[in-house]
C-alpha cells in the first residue's frame, strides 16, 4: 500500500467523519424550527418524557448547550433520548427492534438484486442486439422508472389480492418475499444495464483478443477474464444502491406492514415524534455515508489503475 | 498537346479553367446547417426519442387544458349539495357509474357527463383528480428543475470562474451537501417544513394559492438538489475557460462577468439543458414520493403521489385508483427520462462518435 492510498483513505475517512457531523448538525438545528423545539413538538406529550428531557438536555438552557449535551450522547453512547410518542421507551432501543428486521429484508434484497443483475448483465452483453438483449434492455428501462412504492403497490395488488400466492402482510411468515422483490428490482435493473455496458466495455479490449487468439475456451475467457474485470464498476453501485434500499425501505415496508425501521420513522414523521425522526435520520445517514465510504475505498483498492486525487 | 512518356513537363491540360458543370459539382450539396437544426435532425431520427416527446407533449397538454372545460372539480364532492344531507350514492361509484340524482337526470332525459374512473371514497369525480394530480406533479418537476438550474448556476459559474479559494470554499460545501443522504435530508426538511409556520408566513400573498407544502418542497429542491448542477457548470467552465477565444477576449478588455455570459455559458448551454432536461423526472419522482410519505402537496388538492398514497386504504376493493396513477407516472417519468437520453444522445457534441 503506498502513501498516496494511504492518505486517500485518510482523506475520505475525515470527509465521512464530517458528513456524518454535519448531519447530526443539520437534524437538531432544523428540527429546531419546529415550535417549541424538537424534544417539545406542538403536541402534547407524556409527563414522564418532558421530565425525562427535561433533566437531560436542560430545555431551559441555551440552544447552543442543548445542541452539545444532545451531540455529545449520541457520540458516546448512541442516546437519542426518549420517544415523544410511544411512552417510556427510549428511540435506540425502537430502532434497534427495527433496524434488525430491515437489515434482513435490505440485504436479501441487495444480494439477490446483485447476483440476478451481474447474470442478467452478463447474458445481455454475450447476446448483443440479439432477441433476449432487448428484451432486458426494455424490461430494466421500465423498472428504472417506476417507483418503488408503485412497484410496490402494483405487486401487492396482484400476486396478495388478486392471486393469493403470498401473504399481504409483512409480518407474517413468507410475508418478506414481496417487500425483498420490490426492493430488488431497481437495483438489479441498475446492475443489468451496469454489467452490461462494462462487460460489452471489457470485451472490445486487445486482452480478449489475445486470449481468444491464444485458444482459451469460451467459458474461461467470459467468467476468467470478461466478467471479472467488468465487475469493478458495479463495486461503485454499493453506496448508492444501500441509499436506494434505506429510502425504498420507508414506504415499502409502510405498504407491506413491515415491522422494521422504515415503518417506524414514517408513523414517527406522522405522529410528529421528532425525537424519533432526528434518530432515525442520523442512524440511517450514518449507515449510508459508512457504505459509501466501504465502496469508495474498495473501488480504489480493487483497481489500482484509478487515479488517485 | 500530345504528352511524351516520362517526360518531366507540366501536363498544361490539368490548367485549364473549370467549366459550369464542374463548378456545380463542387458546390455543397446540401445548405450548411446550424448546431441546433443539426441536434434536432438527430432528435428526430431517434423513434423512441421522437415517441417520448409526444406523449409528454400530449400529457402536458391535457393537465393544463382538460381542468378548463370539465364540468366537475378536483375538491368538489358530488354527493353534497347544500341544505341536504350527503347523499353516500356517489361514493366510491365504479367507472361510468352515477349517483342517484345523476340517475335521475339520466331517466328523465337529461345527457350527465360520465364519470370515466368512477368517484374516490369522498364523491370526488377520479379522472380529473388524476388530471389535476398530474397537473401538479409535472408544475412541481418542471420548476424544482428551474430553480435547480438558476441556483446551480450561479454557484457554479462563480466556482469556475473565479478559481483559487472561491473555489475551494464552494467546492468544499458541495462535497459535504453532495455526500448527504439526500432522501432523508428531503424528508427531514419537509416534514419540519410542514410545521415551521411557512403557512402564516405567507397568508395573504399570491403563495398561499400554490400552497406551503409545495412551497416546502421547492425550498427543499433548492437546498439540496443544485450541488450536482453546479458541480457539471463549474467543470464546463474549468474546461471552457483555458480555450483561446476566452484569453482572446480578455485580451481586448472584456470584463468577467462578460465573459461568463457571453462565452461560458453560451458554450455549456447544451449540457445543462440536458442535464435539467433529466433533472425534471427525478423531482417528479420525489415530490411523489413525498406526497406517498403524506409529506407533499396540501389536501384536497392531488398529486399523483398522494392518489396513489390514499389509494392504498381501500386497495382491495377498488385497486384501479392505485393502478392509474401509477400509470401515468411511470408513463411520464419513462418518457421523460427516454427523452432526456435521446436529447443528451442528439446535443451532446462530445458523446457523438
Amino acid at each position: 500500500m503506498n502513501s498516496k492510498l494511504l492518505w486517500y483513505i485518510v482523506k475520505r475517512i475525515l470527509l465521512a467523519v464530517a458528513t456524518v457531523w454535519l448531519v447530526i448538525t443539520v437534524t437538531f438545528f432544523v428540527t429546531r424550527a419546529v415550535p417549541g423545539g424538537p424534544f417539545l413538538g406542538e403536541k402534547a406529550i407524556s409527563e414522564a418524557a418532558t421530565a425525562a428531557l427535561e433533566a437531560k438536555y436542560g430545555l431551559d438552557k441555551p440552544v447552543m448547550e442543548q445542541y452539545l449535551t444532545y451531540l455529545g450522547d449520541v457520540i458516546t453512547k448512541f442516546d437519542f433520548g426518549p420517544s415523544l410518542k410511544q411512552r417510556g421507551q427510549d428511540v435506540i432501543d425502537i430502532i434497534g427492534r427495527g433496524l434488525k428486521v430491515s437489515v434482513k429484508l435490505g440485504v436479501t434484497a441487495a444480494v439477490i438484486a446483485l447476483i440476478s443483475g451481474v447474470v442478467f448483465g452478463a447474458i445481455a452483453a454475450l447476446r448483443r442486439n440479439k432477441f433476449v438483449d432487448k428484451i432486458i434492455m426494455v424490461i430494466t428501462t421500465a423498472f428504472v422508472s417506476m417507483p418503488s412504492f408503485i412497484m410496490g403497490s402494483l405487486l401487492l395488488v396482484l400476486f396478495a389480492l388478486k392471486l393469493r400466492l403470498v401473504p399481504a402482510n409483512g409480518a407474517e411468515a413468507g410475508g418478506l418475499i414481496l417487500p425483498v422483490i420490490t426492493l430488488a428490482l431497481y437495483p438489479m435493473a441498475y446492475i443489468t444495464r451496469l454489467t452490461r455496458s462494462s462487460m460489452l466495455d471489457v470485451l472490445g479490449q486487445d486482452y480478449i483478443r489475445t486470449a481468444r487468439a491464444k485458444g482459451v475456451s469460451g467459458p474461461k475467457i467470459i467468467f476468467g477474464h470478461a466478467l471479472k474485470n467488468s465487475l469493478i464498476p458495479v463495486i461503485t453501485y454499493f453506496g448508492p444502491m444501500l441509499a436506494y434500499i434505506v429510502t425504498g425501505s420507508l414506504v415499502v415496508e409502510q405498504i407491506f406492514a413491515v415491522p422494521g425501521i422504515g415503518r417506524s420513522f414514517v408513523s414517527s414523521i406522522t405522529d410528529r415524534d421528532y425525537t424519533m425522526i432526528m434518530g432515525t435520520t442520523i442512524v440511517l445517514a450514518t449507515l449510508i455515508v459508512v457504505m459509501n465510504l466501504i465502496s469508495d475505498l474498495l473501488y480504489k483498492v480493487v483497481d489500482p489503475r484509478i487515479t488517485l486525487e | 498537346m500530345t504528352k511524351k512518356p516520362f517526360s518531366q513537363h507540366v501536363d498544361l491540360d490539368m490548367f485549364i479553367p473549370a467549366t459550369d458543370a464542374e463548378k456545380e459539382y463542387m458546390v455543397q450539396m446540401r445548405p450548411s446547417s446550424t448546431f441546433f437544426k443539426d441536434g434536432v435532425k438527430r432528435l428526430l431520427k431517434n423513434k423512441v426519442a421522437t415517441v417520448c416527446f409526444f406523449i409528454i407533449v400530449l400529457i402536458t397538454l391535457a393537465a393544463i387544458f382538460i381542468p378548463m372545460f370539465w364540468p366537475y372539480s378536483y375538491d368538489q364532492m358530488l354527493g353534497i349539495t347544500p341544505g341536504r344531507p350527503v347523499d353516500p350514492s356517489y361514493n366510491n361509484l365504479g367507472a361510468f357509474e352515477y349517483g342517484s340524482t345523476e340517475q335521475e337526470r339520466i331517466d328523465a332525459g337529461e345527457k350527465v357527463f360520465p364519470h370515466i374512473f368512477g368517484t374516490d371514497s369522498s364523491g370526488r369525480d377520479y379522472f380529473i383528480r388524476v388530471v389535476y394530480g398530474t397537473r401538479i406533479s409535472l408544475a412541481v418537476g418542471f420548476f424544482a428543475s428551474i430553480i435547480v438550474l438558476i441556483i446551480g448556476m450561479t454557484v457554479g459559474s462563480i466556482a469556475g470562474y473565479c478559481g483559487g479559494k472561491v473555489d475551494l470554499i464552494i467546492m468544499r460545501i458541495v462535497d459535504m451537501i453532495y455526500s448527504l443522504p439526500d432522501m432523508l435530508m428531503v424528508i427531514l426538511l419537509a416534514a419540519v417544513l410542514q410545521v415551521s409556520g411557512l403557512d402564516k408566513a405567507i397568508e395573504g400573498t399570491v403563495l398561499e394559492k400554490i400552497g406551503a407544502n409545495i412551497i416546502s418542497l421547492f425550498i427543499v429542491f433548492a437546498l439540496l438538489y443544485w450541488v450536482s448542477m453546479s458541480r457539471l457548470i463549474r467543470g464546463q467552465i474549468l474546461s471552457l475557460r483555458e480555450q483561446e477565444y476566452v484569453l482572446a477576449a480578455r485580451a481586448t478588455g472584456a470584463k468577467g462577468s462578460w465573459i461568463v455570459r457571453k462565452h461560458l455559458i453560451p458554450n455549456s448551454i447544451s449540457v445543462v439543458i440536458i442535464s435539467t432536461a433529466l433533472q425534471i423526472p427525478n423531482a417528479i419522482f420525489t415530490e411523489s414520493y413525498l406526497s406517498f410519505l403524506g409529506l407533499g402537496v396540501n389536501a384536497p388538492m392531488p398529486s399523483l403521489g398522494s392518489l396513489a398514497s390514499d389509494a392504498l386504504n381501500g386497495l382491495t376493493s377498488y385497486p384501479m385508483r392505485l393502478v392509474i396513477p401509477a400509470i401515468v407516472i411511470s408513463l411520464i417519468v419513462l418518457s421523460l427520462n427516454l427523452f432526456g437520453d435521446g436529447l443528451r444522445d442528439a446535443f451532446d457534441p462530445k458523446l457523438n462518435s
